[in-house]
């Protein structure tokens, strides 16, 4: 929603932080540890809002700084993807440690989902 | 299983590496995991576990709990999950107990055959046994031993 020219309303997070990149919405996490049940289901809506509300199209999660996540994560992120596939989008994800990426590979989620090592290796794949 | 909020721990200096020992009854509730993880934690570094094992441990005790509270008690408030922890250097060994009916765990589908791969859940027990070097339940399926041996 535009207030005045040049100005953009945007909705407030508390679990995600948005920024934009040319087209490209970078979506990084506020929490180093995502594993608790009350934010999962925080930072999903806020994501889904992302996809739905502000109808950005290529979206990537940022994992810098994230530390560890669940399988309950897990099912949050196929559940975006399958949102963002939906509406004819594009979701990249990058900057994942070492740890959190062994459990991708062990659930074969690295098939799902797209992955880059940097952000901007990623941004320029959009 | 009696209602006993009690928590015992025998918790040792830095300068003390014997075994550091945990055992509490948890509430069925979203988040109680953090009532055990947060100390499991504090001790692995202070044992001197490194990351990627503390990180593997971490998800398989929060993976076993949360299935133990969301599957296995159902989020009853009137039953409680039982964690036992043991913590040493070279060896991590985590019980947990929960009141419900128990349940197969060889039954549990394969979550990364095609048809279930982007299914949001069932990935919990796949990842206990990825990430742990032993995991036995017992009979009933009410039980699971977990352990960590270093190297």
């Amino acid at each position: 929603m535009n207030l005045s020219e040049g100005f953009v309303c945007m909705p407030t997070h508390q679990r995600i932080d948005v920024s934009k990149v040319g087209d490209v919405t970078v979506v990084r996490f506020n929490d180093r540890k995502i594993l608790d049940e009350a934010k999962i289901i925080e930072f999903g809506a806020e994501l889904f809002s992302v996809v739905e509300l502000d109808n950005r199209k290529s979206i990537l999660l940022n994992f810098d700084g994230v530390e560890f996540l669940s399988s309950a994560a897990l099912g949050k992120l196929i559940t975006l993807d399958r949102k963002v596939k939906s509406h004819k989008g594009r979701l990249k994800m990058s900057n994942i440690r070492r740890e959190i990426y062994d459990v991708f590979l062990v659930t074969k989620l690295n098939k799902v989902f797209d992955i880059h090592d940097a952000e901007a290796e990623a941004i320029s794949a959009f | 299983m009696a209602h006993d909020p009690s928590v015992r721990v025998a918790n040792p200096s830095p300068d003390d590496i014997g075994p550091w020992r945990l055992a509490v009854h948890l509430p069925s509730e979203r988040g109680a995991s953090r009532i055990v993880t947060e100390s499991l934690l504090e001790q692995l570094g202070i044992h001197g576990w490194e990351t990627a094992d503390v990180f593997s441990i971490h998800l398989a005790a929060e993976e076993a709990i949360v299935n133990a509270i969301v599957h296995g008690n159902k989020l009853d408030p009137h039953k409680q999950v039982y964690v036992e922890c043991l913590v040493s250097p070279e060896l991590v060994r985590l019980e947990i107990t929960d009141e419900g009916a128990g349940f197969d765990p060889a039954q549990v589908p394969d979550c990364t055959s095609d048809e279930r791969l982007e299914v949001p859940s069932g990935r919990g027990v796949m990842l206990m046994r990825t990430f742990m070097t032993r995991i036995e339940y017992n009979e009933k399926g009410n039980r699971v031993l977990m352990e960590k041996r270093k190297g």
